[in-house]
């Protein structure tokens, strides 16, 4: 059979085997977490709690501040030890509420509903909304915006992203192979509550034992489809994969809703079902902590707000002096500058190099290959834009496809002269936002 | 723990596919060295000297001027090596010495280093280095031929062999197929005058047509193909050529569209024009085509110079077709007979404008 993909893309090593076969296991419930506010793309959550309150694990610990915003919780019982500036995992210092454990970790009622899915779509979406979801697979999105397209705007089809492109990270790969029917429970929900008819999970063929199970649980249901995909970074991007498992294309600029699709990623999806059944809040996640010099690597379920060092100690430390430290993917990971940023809700690994992996190339002059360009999932021109940004001509960087840059990485990849292509496009968006916002 | 504070903070990606400057000119000058065999075992050490000759004098070029300029030396990526490799593919085993060294120095210089250096040159500056010494020196780069091995100078052995019926019959004739390049024979067989000529010498005899077709037998495409012919040291054999191109397109650092649509349209377009009057046109005219002369390098090795062709994937067609056309133009009708390098050199300029109006649309940006 000849395995969907999309066009351009590019071929890391995947470099799973550290992880790939470590179970899901839960962290001891840590000393301390950090809840971030800003955990999700959308206004910076506003505290409800100060310091001195004590909390149990899954209260609200603040509340959203607007439509696209998030509601956050405590993920461990204790009192609340300080409101400031904390390292967030994007390598930024951000506000957030440190949590100090009173090592009994309570929760809060969380009643079982086995009859959820008679729920009606409002409760349902109000569960969603309630418990804080928004997209774990690193852009966190909102989840209730999503679930709430325009009425002009049907959607027809859930694609459900399995696919875990970036080299490394194995949390998804471990909870489709663990949870694939709460995935599917998930997966229901999402298509009831924005009435579409169709569940697609895309999964990357480096995962044949997921794709093998999946396919087998929804042997018997006509609507849900699970597509192997070939191999391809960055086929997780949300217009690569809509692309791949349905021949749909996004147009330029706009949303998956433009042709009907809503895309989640599998761990939201678990968050979702147990959002609603349980009332469960996003108050934990799946995390992979990976590297060659990681002496145990793992997938640890750990409460969010942990911090990156309390996970790679469980971990048991790494086997040679740690040389970069990266949050995320190494595609389009952060590297942190210390250990003690606390993971958020998108937080899916923690990728550790050894100092000679971690060694920055030198820039040299453009050779003009053309290798970016022949590669660019989004059909741009990086290397033009990357020159555009470089001698201050924006509009020629805009014509080149500033704004249509996804930022995969794909094109600095592949680069034989070493150009940091995506940090000088990266530069260009700063300076285009800054000029408009002067227009 | 064994933690340090100072962690490398950088901009993602974190990971590269670790393919560097220094690689991809070495790995072509690396598939350049079947074609370097070749033709030191057709034409002697002296293709091996004069190849070296070349290369060196350019990477003592770019040396000195890096260092009048006070920029870092960069001659170990290879790229200056390549250059004057090239250059000196350009030339035939006979010239002299110091025709490669003026034409390397004058290719780093002027067709290079002026312009800032690697990946700034706007035309192939190989390529200016032999426009130069053609412009300069033309009796040194077209005069002097030394023959293949076991071969007569155009290639032509069948001709050759009756060649004494052919001094008797028009000794005009033998002149042509015994000192010039099979290409420099198809392109004064088109003249009318001289067809004209030859077949009064030869008493009526269609000479002009007897020899157009020895040009498309086997055994001369087999010559052309394996390199027992006459021509530059860099153009001996189609077959060093193309066994260096595989490599190239298989370790993804050149890519196929130029190469594909430059000898493609060559070799549609010769089928099509390539004819002379009074004599049929071969089947295999084609092949005689695109196995001649400087074809085969220009087009996987030159054509395919990262910096001066055009960055789209649909310019890159746009390049090849118009190489091809040029090509063809030049060798039909043209004052020379071989047209690789000029329009190469010509197609280079208009890279800049092919890009432009082959801009690629982003993914899922609508045809306006």
């Amino acid at each position: 059979m000849r395995l969907k993909s999309f066009p351009g893309g590019i071929h890391p090593h995947d470099e799973k085997h550290y992880s790939a076969s470590a179970p899901i296991s839960a962290l001891p419930t840590p000393q301390r977490v950090i809840i971030h506010l800003s955990q999700h793309i959308g206004a910076v959550s506003s505290p409800t709690v100060k310091v001195g309150d004590t909390v149990l694990r899954g209260q609200v610990v603040a509340v959203p501040a607007g439509f696209v915003s998030l509601t956050q919780h405590a993920s461990i019982s204790g009192t609340v030890t300080k409101i400031g500036k904390f390292l967030h995992p994007t390598g930024i210092m951000s506000m957030g509420i440190e949590i100090t454990s009173d090592g009994q970790n309570q929760s809060v009622d969380m009643p079982d509903n086995p009859d959820y899915m008679s729920l009606e779509i409002s409760a349902l979406k109000e569960r969603v909304s309630a418990a804080g979801v928004c997209g774990m697979g690193g852009a966190g999105f909102p989840t209730h915006v999503k679930l709430s397209p325009p009425a002009d705007k049907p959607i027809d089809t859930i694609v459900l992203n399995g696919v875990e492109c970036e080299p490394f990270l194995t949390s998804d790969y471990r909870l489709l192979l663990e949870r694939a029917e709460d995935i599917l429970h998930g997966l229901r929900l999402l298509m009831k509550i924005v009435g579409a008819k169709k569940g697609v999970i895309g999964i990357e063929a480096n995962k044949p034992d997921a794709i093998e199970l999946l396919q087998k649980l929804v042997a018997n249901q006509k609507d849900l489809e699970v597509v192997p995909l070939k191999m391809q970074y960055p086929q997780g991007a949300e217009k690569q994969l809509i692309y791949a498992a349905t021949g749909r294309k996004v147009p330029a600029g706009g949303l998956p809703m433009a042709v009907g699709v809503v895309v989640q990623n599998v761990a939201t999806a678990v968050a979702i079902y147990e959002a609603v059944r349980y009332q469960k809040p996003l108050i934990e996640r799946v995390i992979s902590v990976t590297g060659s010099i990681v002496n145990k690597p793992m997938n640890l379920l750990a409460p969010i707000g942990t911090l990156y060092s309390d996970l790679l100690e469980h971990c048991g430390g790494v086997s040679a002096p740690i040389g970069k430290a990266i949050s995320g993917g190494p595609m389009m990971g952060f590297a942190l500058p210390a250990l003690d940023a606390a993971i958020t809700k998108g937080s899916s690994g923690l990728v550790l190099f050894d100092e000679k992996a971690a060694k920055s190339m030198q820039e040299h002059t453009c050779l003009r290959c053309a290798r970016c360009v022949d590669i660019c999932p989004m059909n741009l021109m990086p290397s033009m834009i990357a020159t555009a940004v470089k001698y201050n001509d924006l509009d020629m960087a805009v014509k080149a496809g500033l704004n249509d840059c996804i930022k995969c990485g794909s094109c600095a990849y592949v680069c034989p002269a070493q150009i940091r292509l995506v940090q000088w496009i990266d530069t260009g968006k700063i300076r285009y936002a800054e000029a408009q916002r002067k227009k | 723990m064994n933690i340090k504070d100072n962690l490398t903070v950088s901009a993602a990606p974190h990971v590269h596919d670790k393919s560097t400057v220094k690689n991809v000119m070495w790995n072509v000058v690396l598939a350049l060295v079947p074609a370097l065999i070749f033709a030191t075992y057709y034409w002697g050490i002296r293709a091996l000297l004069l190849s070296l000759t070349g290369a060196v004098t350019a990477v003592v070029c770019e040396a000195l001027i890096q260092k009048m300029r006070k920029v870092p030396i960069t001659v170990h990526d290879g790229s200056a090596f390549l250059t004057g490799l090239l250059l000196a593919f350009n030339i035939h085993a006979g010239a002299p010495f110091w025709l490669p060294i003026v034409g390397a120095a004058f290719a780093i210089t002027i067709g290079k280093q002026v312009f800032g250096g690697l990946g700034n040159n706007p035309v192939n500056p190989a390529i200016v280095g032999r426009v130069f010494l053609m412009a300069s020196w033309p009796t040194h780069m077209t005069g002097g031929w030394i023959a293949a091995k076991n071969s007569a100078l155009s290639g032509l052995n069948d001709l050759t062999r009756i060649a004494t019926d052919l001094q008797t019959l028009s000794p005009k004739a033998y002149e042509l197929v015994t000192s010039a390049t099979p290409l420099k024979v198809a392109q004064t067989l088109r003249d009318s005058s001289f067809v004209a000529d030859i077949n009064a010498q030869a008493g009526g005899l269609n000479l002009s047509g007897r020899i157009f077709s020895s040009l498309t037998e086997m055994e001369t495409l087999k010559s052309l193909f394996w390199g027992n012919i006459g021509g530059c040291i860099g153009e001996v054999s189609a077959f060093a050529l193309l066994l260096g191109a595989a490599y190239l397109l298989y370790r993804n650092i050149i890519e196929w569209r130029i190469p594909l649509f430059f000898i493609g349209t060559v070799f549609v377009l010769s089928f099509i024009f390539g004819g002379i009057p009074g004599s049929e046109i071969s089947i295999m005219l084609p092949f005689f085509h695109i196995f001649s002369g400087g074809l085969m390098l220009g087009a996987f090795f030159m054509a395919t110079d990262y910096t001066t062709t055009p960055l789209t994937k649909n310019g890159r067609i746009i390049f090849g077709i118009g190489c091809g056309l040029l090509t063809i133009i030049i060798r039909l009708v043209g004052g020379y007979p071989e047209g690789v390098s000029y329009s190469i050199l010509f197609m280079n300029v208009m890279t800049p404008l092919i890009d432009m109006l082959t801009r690629p649309k982003a993914f899922g940006k609508v045809k306006k």
